[in-house]
């Protein structure tokens, strides 16, 4: 870097908007995710006015062309342009919520500012749209965990045991949410919190993390062994958070709600 | 703070400082334009927070604000106000809005929230259950769900609907489309295709 040349004071991007809140009479304050400069806070100024240019383009989960100007505090949103509105987010409740599921572990696994995750933006645009349009909502959105957590460093391991060291033998498994990955069956007692993982689950967990989404978007899941993966991979998330995610609260509230009407 | 500023200001500079938006310079500002001030308007400023605080609470049938005494709130208590269609909206302040156009008649009920999980919201913390309970208890044959266009809002209207499924009412939500006074040029996508969905005949 030329550290010579004036620092630019106002760039442009492409962001989506992963949250938004009230600030003043009427602005907003975003977070966008940016491919260039990771995760950036910006203000929209007047985007609560019904009549502004800004308004509709600074929505919730939708992808835009930005103009950001840098500033001494808080960057400002000078122009926003929406590209995908990624529509079926905003009309079914299920795929909104897995929307918000997705955002969230992003905002949970990222630091403001930092320029090196702007890698995450091709994958949370991928993941959007999967969500919006794939029928298995829950293999995109598998999918996007294991890639995620690869990306920022908690790619869990699933060829070698991780006390052992030893290649994984074909027969049913263990997963250490604390060793992050599989345990052989001889060994789970040297692991903390563990959980057991079928054969076919691990398959197909190592399968989404070394494939193409469009390898694996051919692969067809069936309900229970859906609900294994669910089971393994937020545990293992919220193991590593430390935290309960509040949109898998809302999610799985939202399945109840459907199966028993 | 210094000591050469008396405690009580610096007690009301910092309480001034606990509100939204206002910095420790607007607040000493605010502080010292009160001190100086001849007229009581302090003092009617105190006795207004106080009142606010103290002769206030939520209406037990919409969960507007309401006083103290007058419970259900004037709007639910009021004959002349039609029991059959409620306008369920997501602030105290969005009451007021609606109220501006003169042109409802029915009643209200405020959610206090929309759903967010991102900002840790659900449909706990929220009124919804007791619209439930509502819906179920008086006769109502309309719900319009005003809660803001967007994609919280949307959501939220999804779920009411969803919780209101089978109870026999009818569910509006508001129509949406270009602002007056706005500039198609200017509209999203999103709104614009509402709009045309929407769109109604002349004449």
């Amino acid at each position: 870097m030329d550290f010579n040349t004036r620092r630019q004071r106002t760039y442009n991007s492409q962001a989506i908007i992963l949250k938004r809140r009230n600030l003043g009479e009427a602005d907003r304050l975003l977070t966008l995710l940016t491919p260039d400069h990771g995760k950036v806070n910006a203000v929209a100024k007047g985007a609560r006015k019904p009549a502004t240019k800004k308004t509709g383009h600074v929505e919730l989960f939708t992808r835009a062309n930005v103009l950001i100007s840098k500033g001494r505090d808080l960057d400002v949103l000078v122009q926003a342009e929406m590209t995908e509105a990624y529509l079926p987010l905003r009309e079914d409740l299920t795929r909104g919520a897995y929307a918000n599921y997705v955002v969230e572990l992003l905002d949970r696994f990222t630091f403001d500012d930092d320029a090196h995750q702007g890698s995450l933006f091709q994958l949370l645009d991928q993941t959007l749209a999967h969500i919006s349009y794939d029928d298995d909502i829950r293999r995109a959105v598998r999918y996007y965990e294991l890639h995620l957590l690869d990306a920022i460093g908690f790619r869990p391991e699933l060829t070698e045991c991780v006390v052992t060291r030893e290649d994984v033998e074909p027969v049913d498994q263990y997963f250490s949410f604390a060793d992050g990955g599989v345990v052989a069956p001889g060994s789970q007692h040297l692991a903390l919190a563990t959980v057991p993982i079928s054969l076919n689950a691990l398959k197909v967990l190592r399968h989404m993390q070394r494939s193409s989404y469009e390898q694996v978007a051919s692969l067809s899941i069936r309900p229970n062994l859906h609900a294994d993966l669910e089971r393994i991979m937020l545990g293992y998330i919220q193991y590593t958070l430390e935290n309960r995610l509040q949109s898998v609260d809302f999610i799985q509230r939202l399945r109840r709600m459907i199966s028993s009407p | 703070m210094s000591k050469a500023i008396p405690e009580p200001v610096t007690k009301l500079i910092e309480a001034f400082s606990r509100l939204p938006s206002i910095g420790p310079k607007t607040a000493a500002r605010l502080t010292y334009y009160l001190l100086r001030e001849q007229d009581d308007t302090a003092l009617v400023l105190a006795e207004a927070l106080t009142d606010m605080k103290t002769k206030t609470r939520f209406c037990s049938n919409c969960y507007n604000i309401t006083t103290q005494d007058v419970d259900p709130c004037a709007i639910c208590s009021d004959p002349d106000r039609d029991k059959s269609t409620i306008v369920v909206v997501e602030e105290p302040l969005d009451v007021q809005a609606v109220e501006r156009t003169g042109g409802f008649e029915g009643q209200y009920h405020v959610l206090h929230g929309v759903i967010s999980p991102v900002n840790g919201i659900g449909p706990d913390d929220l009124k919804i259950t007791e619209l439930v309970k509502r819906v179920e208890a008086d006769p109502i044959t309309e719900v319009i769900i005003a809660t803001n266009p967007g994609l919280e809002g949307d959501a939220t209207a999804m779920y009411i609907q969803r919780a209101l499924d089978g109870k026999g009412v009818k569910i509006t939500r508001p129509a949406r489309g270009l602002p007056t006074g706005g500039d198609l040029e200017y509209v999203d996508s999103v709104t614009l295709m509402r709009a045309l969905q929407g769109r109604s005949e002349l004449g």
